[in-house]
């Protein structure tokens, strides 16, 4: 049998992840109406003033996106936990970090690539100017796989334990406040004028470190957590 | 003459040592305390911009820096543990997070006693404050982990990794709240520098002693109860004079 090279492995791991993920097209849904749902009420909440909208919405849209990513954390190793696959995964020759990687990655594309898409329509909703809405999207497309990246060692590290999606969200939330810092403010800095720049640049050095570290940390948490 | 430090790591032994040290940190920390807190609300002399409630500082200024380096203390021992696979590491990690905890608490709670009639407010989002409740959120999420795996080697292994994250993450957090806070406004609330009177300064390294003291104490007291509980099948533990009794 010849082994498989990592790109392969990448590539094979992601589209495996791709397809179980639209074999369950509700799943990755629920998660979406969530982010619209948890957006949608806070009008309903504070008030229909539109010069408030307008301030909170870029903290709204990340709070909720950050929520609706942690709703979906639970099922990026659990079910591959539950049925024995994760452990075939973890006796394979090749790096278990690069495999790790895809199964972000393909989270990444089911549960936050929705969200980037969604967060435009949303923020029409709390009357953002189009130059705002831009620097939206490019604050969460650079944010949202940090997200993931970071709650994948949650969820490795809470694998199969009971009241693992609380724990989880218990663990995780803290470390994600600086992506939530630089990505709304990112939005506010556009709103009020000054450099977009600044933000966008540390959010993209989070990222960079995120992807260098975290496969591997989350590598070391599946070790300890399937033993 | 080269000490054999694997020796204090096996729990029989430090458990004695432990024994032993405990009534001297406890003893030197109750002295210290009743000295600082003589010197911090009798001999201290009346603040003039703050007047008398200046005095929470001599119980929040120790208690804010030892809950900041507690956790240094505690994602080190843990990562001991998980380098050398010594249990006794893992286990001094454990006993220290409630401290650093209590002590966050604290400082917060200290904080917001002295913010109301300073700043007119129980809480403000400043940098230091919002990063000390961080802080808090961290140890309760190594608490909660750690109480939540029913196998003991696994709970250390992976609160561990978890307490090694949080600490490369607490630079950046602290980073990245202070200017949060700088981009949104000037700080508003400031230590004016002020050189600190001779008596409030030896009041303040006192208590700054004596919590220092009290939490080895108890991280001690703590360790000790939880190498009773993980090992209660070892022989040397039927064996002890408190068990036979």
């Amino acid at each position: 049998m010849n082994k498989l090279s990592l790109i392969g492995l990448l590539s094979l791991v992601i589209r495996r992840d791709f397809v179980l993920a639209m074999r369950r097209r509700a799943d990755v849904l629920t998660t979406l109406i969530f982010f619209v749902i948890v957006v949608s009420l806070f009008p309903l909440g504070v008030g229909p003033e539109t010069d408030m909208l307008r301030k909170m919405a870029p903290g709204v849209v990340w709070v909720a996106a950050l929520l609706a990513s942690m709703l979906s954390l639970g099922r990026m190793f659990s079910a591959d936990y539950l049925d024995g696959t994760l452990e075939q995964m973890m006796l394979v020759p090749q790096s278990l970090s690069v495999l790790v990687l895809a199964k972000i990655l393909a989270h990444w594309m089911v549960s936050g690539l929705p969200l980037v898409i969604m967060a435009p329509v949303l923020g029409l909703q709390f009357d953002m100017s189009a130059q705002a809405l831009w620097v939206l999207i490019a604050a969460l497309f650079l944010g949202t796989p940090i997200l993931s990246m970071i709650g994948a060692v949650g969820a490795a590290l809470t694998l199969g334990l009971r009241g693992g999606g609380a724990l989880v969200s218990l663990l995780v939330l803290p470390l994600c406040i600086p992506v939530l810092i630089f990505g709304a403010g990112a939005v506010e800095a556009v709103v009020s004028g000054t450099s977009v720049g600044s933000h966008l640049s540390l959010l993209g050095a989070l990222l960079v470190m995120a992807l260098v570290f975290t496969p591997w940390l989350t590598a070391l948490a599946l070790r300890i957590s399937v033993e | 003459m080269a000490i054999n430090w694997f020796k204090y790591s096996s729990p029989s032994t430090f458990y004695r040592v432990a024994g032993k040290m405990v009534p001297w940190f406890a003893g030197s920390a109750a002295v210290l305390f009743v000295v600082g807190l003589y010197i911090g609300f009798f001999v201290a002399p009346t603040d003039i911009q703050q007047s008398e409630a200046y005095r929470i500082m001599f119980i929040h200024v120790p208690a804010s820096i030892l809950s900041m380096f507690i956790y240094l203390v505690m994602a080190s021992y843990a990562a001991l543990g998980l380098i050398f696979n010594t249990r006794l590491s893992s286990m001094m990690a454990s006993a220290l997070a409630p401290t650093g905890a209590l002590l966050a608490f604290l400082s917060l709670w200290t904080g917001a006693l002295w913010g109301k009639p300073m700043w007119g407010a129980w809480w403000v989002w400043d940098a230091r404050l919002t990063s000390e409740l961080i802080l808090l959120f961290l140890y309760l999420g190594f608490i909660a982990l750690h109480a939540s795996i029913d196998d003991p080697r696994r709970a250390d292994r992976a609160s561990a990794l978890l307490a090694i994250i949080g600490s490369v993450n607490v630079p950046i957090i602290y980073f990245s709240v202070q200017w949060w806070n700088t981009l949104h406004q000037g700080a508003t609330v400031k230590f004016t520098g002020t050189s600190m009177h001779v008596t409030m300064q030896q009041g303040m390294y006192t208590m700054m002693l004596a919590v220092w003291l009290y939490a080895i104490a108890v991280s001690l007291l703590r360790v000790r109860c939880i190498i009773l509980e993980r090992e209660c099948k070892a022989q040397w533990i039927s064996e002890l004079v408190e068990i036979r009794r």
